[in-house]
């Protein structure tokens, strides 16, 4: 199993009721629903993945989180609202938390480190846009439009009131080193954070 | 004509009448003592009876949905680009049933049938029917062939209403409803098409109150400016440009008021091909039908607790040009099964024919249908 999987299911409740926003081909919803017997829906936009989903027998949305938001949900309608790997990927990742802290009792958040010491290198002796084994891509082709580092994500999180619960800094392969639990900000590649409202 | 059937179809079908002797209590208060209704079936129903598959026609639709009837055929029945060996439903898997609807002009019981209590045909004097009326019909069909629970009940337009009237009516007698380029309910500009259709056929002189048939006549102008108004509702701006542009007949313009556009001979000769075949009494009570249809009306007008009464997974599937039932009204659908918690897919297909796309197989149509069928068969061992 992912190790990612591994970490966010031990937040999911039993049977709650979730929301993954771009789920991909389905295979964290499919492991939740066997593992956990958890409800919900994947939005996605990929059609291939939306194809897999099908297969796989996990409940997908088309629905583009940019153009359509998810006005179409009720307030506190799930349990957990997950989107891993995609909030710098949308147009506007403020409005997106927003709306996850709006419809979920509690939101999971997964996304890459811009600060990151080999990106950080990267720019320093290079003089060009980092690329990475988590960010392949160059800057003008790229789909991860809004790179952030943990340090903007927690100061976005506490500028909007949103308790972040947990925080489990790990590598390219999802696993949890001792290293970047020291000095997640500078050798944390990716984040899996767990947040709530506020108040 | 086929000289030899292709691989992947049905083959060579025999539609089949089955007489039913049991009262059915209708929306409008009458009741059908006796009716028939014309069915044809694709596949093998498996020993557990799991793996059946309910196909709802649409409103011009009938019972030969896949396959072909004779050697001579020039085209093979309305879905048949989705059911057979191979296909989204696929015959290798599930048992398939087909039917034409009560009110239908292709065999079973309806205005050009003959009313057994009076021995003249019904015409104007059959009962309108609704939805509900039909999956009423469709359940004791399912009682007959010995089915206690569909695997899936799916349809387009119509017929997805159909699906979706199931879930909410029968709702552990359905374990998935399939609904492609459908919707919940009729928009005023949807009725106030059908009115146009409808006025196209009462208004025919040869109409006579619907007794057409006591005149040796029938409405074929009125039927085929009815049909002529629906066409263009089923296709888009896009895919008739692309099909006729502004081309003419001839070479320049003659000045008159024939068709000289190439749309004007097509829907023409559409609609008097449709007038040929087709009963104007069975298209007036089609088209009610559909204005009718509006599950959530017993539910305090609430669609998300009508919902909340169905057991069953759904896939609902739009297309990007239909504008007769637009993605908006799937997404409006969709949204009330998730408030009310129902497993749901949905895909917005981008094809360009408009409505009629659901008729027409582009990969990704044929991907999602397949990967949710295949499922469906999976689940129920088939």
């Amino acid at each position: 199993m992912r190790a990612d999987l591994e970490i966010i299911q031990q937040w999911i409740a039993p049977g709650g009721h979730v929301l993954d926003l771009g789920c991909g081909d389905g295979t964290l919803l499919d492991y939740l629903q066997r593992e956990r017997q958890i409800t919900g829906y994947g939005l996605e936009i990929n059609p291939d993945h939306i194809t897999e989903c099908m297969t796989k027998g996990v409940a997908v949305i088309e629905q583009n989180l940019d153009t359509q938001g998810l006005s179409n949900f009720d307030d506190d309608s799930f349990d957990t609202v997950l989107m891993t790997q995609a909030l710098q990927a949308v147009r506007r990742p403020d409005i997106v938390l927003d709306e996850m802290m709006r419809l979920g009792r509690e939101g999971i958040v997964t996304f890459p480190n811009f600060a990151y010491w080999r990106l950080r290198w990267y720019l320093m002796w290079q003089g060009r846009m980092p690329e990475s084994e988590t960010l392949p891509h160059k800057w003008y082709n790229t789909p991860n439009i809004h790179l952030c580092t943990f340090r903007d994500f927690e100061a976005l999180c506490h500028q909007k009131n949103f308790r972040i619960c947990n925080r489990m800094v790990v590598d390219g392969e999802h696993q949890d080193r001792w290293l970047s639990r020291l000095w997640p900000n500078m050798l944390g590649q990716i984040a899996i954070y767990r947040i709530t409202r506020g108040d | 004509m086929p000289d030899t059937l292709p691989s992947d179809s049905v083959g060579l079908v025999t539609p089949e009448t089955l007489h039913f002797d049991e009262p059915l209590a209708l929306a409008c208060g009458q009741t059908l003592n006796s009716w028939d209704l014309v069915v044809e079936t694709y596949g093998t129903l498996n020993s557990d009876r799991t793996n059946a598959v309910l196909i709802c026609h649409a409103l011009s639709g009938h019972h030969h949905a896949a396959g072909y009837h004779t050697m001579e055929d020039r085209k093979p029945g309305w879905w048949d680009t989705c059911i057979g060996p191979g296909k989204p439903i696929d015959t290798n898997r599930f048992f398939v049933v087909s039917l034409n609807n009560l009110g239908g002009c292709h065999g079973s019981t309806g205005p050009n049938t003959l009313n057994p209590e009076t021995g003249e045909l019904y015409g104007p004097d059959f009962p309108v029917v609704t939805v509900l009326d039909w999956v009423n019909s469709q359940a004791a069909l399912a009682n007959r062939l010995g089915i206690e629970r569909w695997a899936a009940v799916v349809g387009g337009s119509l017929g997805g209403m159909q699906a979706l009237q199931w879930s909410i009516s029968y709702p552990d007698r359905i374990r998935h409803a399939v609904v492609i380029a459908s919707t919940p309910r009729l928009t005023a500009q949807n009725i106030a098409f059908n009115e146009v259709a409808r006025r196209a056929i009462t208004s025919d002189i040869d109409f006579h109150q619907g007794r057409y048939y006591e005149h040796n006549t029938v409405p074929r102008s009125g039927l085929m400016l009815a049909r002529m108004v629906g066409h263009i509702t089923y296709l888009s701006d896009a895919s008739m440009g692309e099909k006729f542009g502004r081309e003419l007949r001839d070479q320049a313009y003659q000045f008159g008021y024939d068709a000289e556009f190439q749309v004007e001979s097509y829907l023409r000769y559409q609609g008097e091909r449709f007038s040929e075949t087709f009963d104007a009494n069975t298209y007036l009570l089609m088209t009610r039908a559909l204005d009718y249809f509006d599950p959530a009306y017993e539910s305090g007008n609430d669609l998300v607790k009508a919902l909340e009464k169905a057991h069953c997974e759904f896939l609902v599937v739009s297309f990007s040009t239909d504008w007769r039932f637009t993605p908006a009204r799937s997404e409006e659908l969709v949204n009330a099964m998730m408030a009310a918690r129902r497993k749901v897919s949905y895909a917005e297909i981008d094809a360009p024919w408009g409505h009629d796309a659901f008729l027409i197989p582009t990969p990704r149509y044929s991907a999602v249908f397949s990967a949710y069928m295949g499922r469906v068969a999976r689940e129920v061992g088939a």
